[in-house]
């Protein structure tokens, strides 16, 4: 069904329709909706889910790793601030392999204090060991959070999934959304099959025991075996959802005129809309230049998108966050994957903290300063110098 | 009521849910509150355990002390994880995939508890989860290496507060955490001791009967960072008791009572004397200062208490 | 006691440690340096012993007690300190658990 509706709402909508057993959040703009939609739907009777509303994003995070460890299928959304508190505990969700999905409404992290969106909350949580997804629109945030459901539950992944939205971009703007039908859903996430729950008092497992040397490293390149398996089942669960839904979902990035273009802009998250309609603008002119926007960024698909890259000229890869005193995280995922062979140019570029405008005139500057780019160059855009 | 034989005889049928194998200081009296606990409890439980000397001598990798569900995730969140584990049970049950009556108990140290602990506690006592919460409470970070909390009494040398020359020993007053859960208005609170364990098993008991947030702060001596022989875990927490420093007492439904009351109430000198934490004290004037106060405190605290007593019991 | 470690591929998933408590991979009987004589002849089996000790290794049958588990036992001497009629004495441990 075609709807207009604001991502937060798409999001909710998703998480209605799979119905968890437990969601446990705190209110933080730009996310705050999500958690009040869903709050609703527990009043007014249309999820039978035991709703956690905790003290802090601490607590949320806790309560999901205790809920998730004891059995139950479990959601959480936050932003910013929120996400930095849950910090600590989402790399013990992902040490416990707890398939905890968690919609991320992506906001500049403080200081100073700001609402509007960036990506340098996503980039926090990048070494946390969860699965991490970006979505360009309401729908994309709609349609992998019903995905993420099944990637984050997968035997061979286990693992905390991030669904990143832009903050205010996509969470507060109208769209049309086009959702499948509750039964659907139901049917495509299935029933979770918890491992070693708590509630099976009969069987007791010890779960987060203390590791000394002589495990910690075997636990934590066992964990690693679940990011390995993400690929393989992020194709796998694309393809069935795109049969289901109508809408084609192949790959670990959209590649958009990509196959014969010699100036590329690689990014992630809502940016990639502006960026298409730049891309068609320069098209028309006869220029060669191509888009490919990053879906899945943790586990980073290099060998793949260093394919994709392979015959372009020059890159320009925009990072909507700094990584202080070296180039930006993205820049370096790419760039290593060239390590040791030929490639193109690329150039980095730090753009939109903070919720700084990114209009199209700024994406077409950055196709034009892809001419005489120069590889290791860090370049802000938008910046007032 | 639960005497011993009848923790010893549920043990006996069901097995021990603590057992040995565990790397506590030898003489620690955390394990025996937490088998006594455990004893005392009808019912299938799942225990959520903060970081601590408890955690990490029970369950070092791939060893485990727990026979039953057990979950430690981080330091200053065991509320809120035995809160998510209590959500899922109510979902599950409302789904009916879980049919058995189970219960929820959490263990954290008073470091997890009056201090890094406090806010996830507060947030689930405000919930209203079903829930047994244990404080371990030896006055002290002990797991890394006795460092002051707010637990730690006035006076006593901590690695953070150590007594020096001019300082003698942490400055300030402990807090009072059970008055600060009583504040939350849930159905039981208490003090318990290790001395007295058959008074714990019993308030553990009457604990349980409620649906909700329940929580006994329990007295646990730590002979290593107490600086007391190893096998004094009874004897000094029974001074404890005995000087009325640390008082024997539930709060259920609002109403006071204390469990114990001492025929003599010994001066606190005898408590603080065979601890190694307190023996600077005994040296300058400020420390003897320290004591006087102390003892005031304590005189000050157990007659609010009995004040409290007969306020609540309607005999004011 | 030779622990054999395990390579990362056979460990359960998540860190787990699944089916309950393993005490016979640490037997702490090792630690003691004073070890616990129980007499049975003047104990009175108020169970005093057991509700105390931080190791579980007061044995019992029938709410009676049977014995000392050296395994675990880490002669703290807190059953010697508890006993109201003075059934356990501490010695010093001449090495050898069990
Ligand atoms: C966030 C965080 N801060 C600090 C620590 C270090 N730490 C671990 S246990 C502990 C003290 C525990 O003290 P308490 O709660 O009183 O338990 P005890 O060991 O005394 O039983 C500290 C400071 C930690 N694990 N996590
Ligand atoms: S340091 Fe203290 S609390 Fe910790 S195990 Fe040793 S005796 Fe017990
Ligand atoms: S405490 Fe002493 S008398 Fe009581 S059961 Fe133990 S050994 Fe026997
Ligand atoms: S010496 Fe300590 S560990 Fe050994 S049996 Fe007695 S109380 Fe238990
Ligand atoms: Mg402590």
């Amino acid at each position: 069904m075609k709807k207009v509706m604001t991502g937060h709402k798409a999001v909710a909508e998703a998480m209605r329709q799979i119905e968890p057993d437990v969601v446990a959040v705190y209110p933080i703009t730009p996310q705050s909706e999500i958690a009040e939609y869903y709050a609703q739907y527990v009043a007014d009777g249309l999820v039978r889910t035991e709703l956690v509303p905790v003290e802090s994003e601490h607590s949320a995070m806790s309560a999901c790793v205790g809920a998730a460890a004891a059995g139950a299928r479990v959601i959480t959304a936050t932003a910013s601030q929120g996400l930095a508190l849950m910090v600590e505990i989402l790399y013990i969700a992902a040490s416990m392999r707890l398939p905890i999905v968690m919609a991320l409404a992506n906001r500049a992290l403080s200081g100073p204090i700001n609402i509007h969106c960036d990506h340098s909350d996503a980039y926090l949580a990048r070494d946390s060991g969860a699965v991490q997804i970006f979505a360009e629109s309401a729908q994309e945030a709609y349609d992998y959070m019903v995905m993420a459901q099944r990637i984050a539950e997968h035997k061979d992944v286990r693992l905390p999934v991030i669904v990143n939205l832009d903050g205010f971009t996509l969470t507060h703007s109208s769209q049309v959304v086009e959702t499948l039908p509750d039964e659907r859903v139901k049917e495509f996430v299935g029933e979770y099959e918890p491992l070693y729950p708590l509630l099976d008092v009969d069987n007791p497992s010890t779960w987060g025991p203390f590791a000394m040397p002589d495990y910690y490293f075997e636990l934590k390149r066992a964990q690693q075996a679940g990011m390995e398996a993400v690929p393989e089942v992020f194709l796998s669960v694309q393809e069935e959802y795109s049969r289901l839904s109508g809408r084609p979902y192949k790959g670990f990035f959209e590649a958009y005129k990509l196959d014969d273009a010699e100036r590329v802009i690689v990014v992630m998250g809502s940016t990639a809309g502006t960026a298409k309609v730049v891309v068609d603008e320069l098209r028309a002119r006869g220029e060669r230049v191509g888009l490919l926007k990053v879906w899945l960024w943790r586990p980073f698909p290099r060998a793949e998108v260093a394919e994709a890259l392979s015959g372009a000229k020059a890159v320009a890869i925009m990072d909507r966050a700094l990584s202080f005193g070296n180039m930006g995280a993205l820049y370096l995922d790419i760039t290593s994957a060239f390590a040791g062979r030929e490639g193109p140019t690329f150039v980095n570029y730090i753009y939109g903290l903070g919720g700084r405008d990114v209009p199209a005139e700024h994406i077409a500057q950055v196709f034009e300063g892809l001419e005489d780019a120069v590889t290791g160059e860090l370049r802000y855009l938008g910046l007032r110098e | 009521m639960p005497n011993v034989k009848v923790l010893a005889q549920r043990q006996e049928q069901r097995g021990s849910r603590f057992t040995g194998g565990h790397s506590l200081c030898s003489g620690c009296a955390e394990p025996m509150i937490v088998r006594t606990v455990l004893n005392a409890i009808e019912d299938p439980v799942v225990v959520a355990n903060a970081t601590g000397c408890l955690e990490v001598a029970s369950s070092r990798y791939p060893t485990s002390a727990w026979n039953v569900p057990w979950i430690h995730s981080a330091f200053e969140n065991a509320a809120a994880t035995i809160a998510g584990v209590e959500a899922a049970y109510r979902a599950l049950s409302r789904k009916g995939k879980i049919t058995k009556r189970i219960r929820f108990v959490a263990f954290a140290g008073d470091g997890g508890t009056y201090d890094i602990g406090l806010q996830a506690l507060s947030g689930a006592l405000e919930r209203g989860h079903d829930f047994l919460y244990i404080v371990l409470n030896n006055e002290a970070y002990m797991n890394t290496g006795v460092q002051r909390s707010s637990a730690t009494p006035r006076g006593a040398n901590a690695t953070t507060s150590p007594a020096g020359s001019v300082i003698p020993g942490k400055p300030q007053d402990r807090k009072d955490l059970t008055e600060i859960v009583v504040a939350h208005r849930v159905p039981y609170v208490a003090q318990a001791s290790v001395s007295n364990l058959i008074d714990l098993a019993n308030k553990v008991e009457r604990a349980m009967k409620y649906e909700g947030p329940k929580l006994i702060n329990v007295y646990s001596t730590c002979p290593l960072g107490w600086r007391t022989p190893w096998d004094s875990a009874v004897r000094i927490a029974k001074l404890a008791v005995d000087t009325c420093y640390w008082p024997l007492y539930e709060v259920e439904e609002g109403v006071y009572r204390v469990t114990y009351k001492p025929k003599e109430k010994l001066p606190i000198e005898e408590w603080l004397k065979p601890q190694g934490r307190f023996r600077h004290l005994f040296k300058s004037e400020k420390g003897k200062a320290i004591i006087r106060e102390l003892q005031e405190a304590v005189d000050r605290h157990w007659e609010e208490l009995l004040m409290k007593e007969r306020c609540t019991q309607g005999k004011a | 006691m030779a622990v054999e470690l395990k390579s990362w591929k056979e460990l359960p998933i998540g860190g787990v440690i699944p089916g309950g408590a393993t005490p016979e991979l640490n037997k702490t009987g090792s630690w003691r340096a004073q070890r616990p004589i129980w007499d049975s002849d003047k104990c009175i089996h108020c169970l005093q012993c057991w509700l105390h000790c931080p190791d579980d290794s007061i044995l019992i049958r029938d709410q009676k007690v049977t014995g000392v588990d050296y395994d675990h036992c880490k002669g703290c001497g807190v059953c010697a300190a508890v006993c109201p009629v003075d059934a356990i004495e501490m010695v010093p441990e001449r090495g050898g658990a069990g």
